[in-house]
């Protein structure tokens, strides 16, 4: 990925290793607490891999309707495996979408077996999820055989290009057209608020509102068009969708099982921008992130929300607070590396002095903490005002930061950006944009060394120093020691210690769909990803 | 010419010059920029110059062409619509209420009835927002409380009046058998007998199926339709909701 050349930033190393520490202290007890949780989402999930689909004639699916169904019977506390594969070794039903048919006029009953039947019951469920992870195993040895069979981008960093018509039937031609002008990865952005949704839309869709819905099919369509494009283009084509909100653990799950190739999965997002429930989202959040790690998936995470929401220059740390505690929870999960596309952007105002120097500043300071992950460079939207040539000549400048620090994924900027969606010709014009600067200064790594003590790094150092102050602040809040969450990043929280967001634990969207695990629970979806075994 | 007729100025008064890109969805050849000029000449441009034509894909070309337009603009024939209330930055939205309420703004808002659609009520209070504004959230002088969807009439009532709301905002996408319109007059009638005449905090209503002068008729202080951003309400609520400068002196 990067080549190991001497630093540019001459950090300090014990600076460095403090950071990391302060972000393993703050987010571990936040793990612990995951742990002992499950939700609906997470239960749901663990019935799609044991190949649960479809939805009733309200477009409800199955699986939000079998975990209802075991949830006001029996509770969540022990998980859906138990009583789901004892009423089935019960007969209460010939197979899972049959039992879910029935459970959802309230036909079936469920019991938490013991013993014997318990026994029994756990090793047919292990048996069928166990199945839906070895597809995500193939589809993972499907990818590396593809990527061997076409090839990975001549060039570094990879173009992301953005695809949002609503249709997936526009989507696909759009998405192959924007290959051929280019792009690297597609990602296709979701209908508005799809995130708040509590169930998985189902099918094919062609009605979304600034984006198309992620269902599992509008993923095959899309995965299927691009390997017909990457076969004519001798290039993998890479697809990207989002997983964060309510859904995070079905969604990473349909992407493990149709073969996409990158996920936005942040930690905090949907807590902060979406007002989730905490709790939910990091159990959520921990769940998907193992099931990508299992797929090879390769997440984004949204730090140029912290961009967009507050000033770019004073607000540059908690991006690199973000990044930390993303690279935490994401290792802890069993993500690698290779696989976290850290986010940050281009966003400080243009009206600042120097405002190219500190943006060079501040992706150098994520490009040397994170040496071997492809970090994702995101454009200007803030400042982008309706003056489309302005705008073309900032996602210039945004094009040549990305060349001279060595980003691994560069989302390209339109200039049309606040203003229409992409006309065919902006996002044309946005690559000969990215074109010219790759080509022009693409090796313009090699000469450039930011002088030692000069401007660039001492903001540098500058950003870091604020960061690791905004982590012990994080890691000492006791404001909410003696209640039932203590844990300091959940006060900080709750606090609004990030941007001007207060999330207390107790509040939230999702927050009902959370469930604290018995002694007794069982989940194979996590047994088979904690271990990484396949049957 | 009177100042009343203007044309666009390119580098000498009265020359009329524009320059417009577009896309024809043909191959780029002589034929493409015939038809470009065609399409310019329609537009009014005379003599038009095309400068640019590049094939973007084999189907499609773009164009730069400059020209002269032939229209004149007549400035006693512009109408402008004037909303009822200045758009204002955030900031100044957190200035107004400041110095004018001298607490924060409390809105609470919900969507009501069966309607789980809350993408409307997120997208103007949520902090991550719609087309580029943030959120009320965002809103350092608002205090938002989003109970999010279907909230029966009754707690809507009571937490407004225990968060002691000066605006309430409520969101209403499913239109099965006018549903938003049966929920909405419910909901006002039930703020009416709540609260004393005359302090019903301020009603808003927000949709995308809800006809403009119909406030009245269903007891609402304002409609917002589709495409409404975040920037507006705030704007309106500093309006609408706010003492005047002259009462809180």
């Amino acid at each position: 990925m990067t080549s190991r050349r001497a630093p540019l930033l001459d950090l300090d190393p014990a600076q460095v290793r403090r950071a990391r520490t302060l972000a393993r202290k703050a987010g571990k007890p936040v793990v612990d607490l995951a742990q002992a949780h499950t939700t609906v989402s997470v239960e749901r999930a663990t019935l799609r891999l044991a190949g649960l689909a479809g939805a009733d004639h309200e477009r409800v699916p199955w699986v939000n309707h079998l975990v209802q169904a075991v949830r006001d019977e029996v509770g969540l506390e022990h998980g859906v495996a138990l009583p789901v594969w004892d009423a089935l070794r019960r007969g209460e039903a010939e197979n899972l979408e049959v039992l879910a048919q029935k459970s959802a006029s309230g036909g079936v009953h469920f019991e938490i077996p013991s013993g014997k039947p318990a026994a029994r019951a756990a090793a047919d469920a292990r048996k069928d999820v166990a199945r839906g992870i070895r597809t995500i195993d193939r589809q993972r040895a499907t990818r590396d055989r593809l990527i061997k069979r076409h090839g990975d981008p001549e060039q570094r960093p990879w173009i992301y290009l953005i695809v949002a018509t609503g249709d997936i039937m526009e989507d696909i031609p759009q998405a192959q057209a924007a290959a051929r002008e280019g792009a690297d990865i597609i990602a296709v952005i979701r209908s508005t608020g799809q995130s708040l949704l509590d169930y998985v839309p189902e099918g094919a869709t062609r009605e979304g509102y600034a984006g198309t819905y992620a269902t599992q099919e509008n993923f095959r369509l899309m995965r299927a068009a691009l390997d017909e494009t990457s076969r004519e283009l001798g290039r993998y084509i890479r697809l990207t969708n989002y997983a964060s909100g309510l859904c995070m653990p079905e969604i990473a799950t349909l992407a493990g099982l149709e073969r996409l190739d990158m996920m936005l999965n942040d930690s905090m997002y949907g807590i902060l921008f979406r007002d989730i429930n905490p709790i939910r989202t990091f159990v959520d959040q921990r769940f998907s992130r193992q099931i990508h790690a299992r797929a090879g998936i390769i997440i984004n995470t949204g730090e140029d929300n912290y961009l967009t929401t507050a000033d770019a220059v004073e607000a540059a740390h908690t991006v690199t607070v973000s990044q930390l505690l993303n690279e935490y929870f994401a290792k802890e999960a069993g993500l690698e590396d290779w696989q976290l596309g850290l986010g940050h952007a281009f966003e400080i105002n243009p009206e600042v002095p120097e405002s190219f120097r500190l943006e060079l500043a501040h992706a150098l300071l994520a490009r040397q903490l994170f040496p071997d992950a492809p970090l994702k460079w995101m454009p200007p939207t803030k400042h982008m005002t309706g003056d489309v040539f302005r705008g073309y000549l900032l996602d210039g400048f945004f094009n040549l930061v990305g060349a001279m620090t060595g980003q691994g994924i560069l989302l390209v900027g339109m200039m049309t950006e606040a203003v229409v969606t992409p006309f065919l010709s902006d996002r044309d014009l946005a690559l000969q944009n990215v074109r010219y600067v790759l080509n022009a200064a693409g090796g313009l790594t090699e000469d450039f060394h930011p002088p030692r003590d000069g401007f660039i790094q001492t903001r540098a150092r500058e950003v870091l120093g604020e960061a690791i102050d905004l982590l012990e602040r994080i890691g000492s809040d006791t404001s909410s020691r003696g209640t039932a969450y203590p844990q300091p990043l959940l006060s900080a929280i709750a606090d609004g210690t990030f941007g001007l967001m207060k999330r207390p634990p107790t509040r939230g969207k999702g927050l009902d769909g959370v469930c604290r695990k018995a002694a007794g629970y069982l989940n194979p979806a996590v047994d088979l990803l904690e271990t990484g075994e396949t049957r | 010419m009177s100042g009343e007729i203007v044309r666009p100025y390119g580098d000498t008064t009265g020359d009329g010059m524009v320059q417009v890109s577009f896309t024809l969805p043909i191959p780029h050849d002589k034929r493409a920029e015939g038809a470009a000029l065609q399409l310019a000449k329609k537009m009014g441009m005379e003599p038009a110059l095309l400068v640019h034509a590049k094939a973007m894909g084999p189907d499609f070309t773009f164009f730069v062409v400059y020209g002269s337009v032939t229209h004149l603009v007549d400035l006693r024939d512009v109408t402008v619509v004037e909303r009822e209330f200045p758009l204002l930055t955030a900031k100044d939205v957190n200035a107004a209420i400041k110095s004018r309420l001298r607490r924060k703004l409390v809105v609470v808002g919900a969507c009501i009835g069966t309607d789980a659609h809350t993408v409307g009520i997120d997208a103007i209070l949520n902090i991550k927002g719609f087309a580029g504004e943030k959120g009320l959230e965002y809103y350092r002088e608002i205090k938002v409380v989003n109970l999010g969807a279907q909230v029966l009439i009754p707690e809507l009532v009571e937490a407004a009046r225990a968060e002691k709301a000066d605006a309430v905002l409520v969101s209403q996408v499913v239109t099965q058998k006018d549903a938003h319109l049966h929920n909405t007059r419910a909901m006002t009638a039930a703020f009416r007998e709540a609260y004393p005449a005359g302090t019903v905090p301020h009603l808003v209503v927000g949709g995308p199926r809800f006809e403009e002068g119909t406030a009245g008729a269903l007891g609402v202080d304002r409609i917002f339709g589709r495409g409404t951003t975040p920037g507006e309400v705030a704007s309106y609520l500093v309006h609408a909701v706010l003492p005047t400068k002259k009462e809180a002196a």
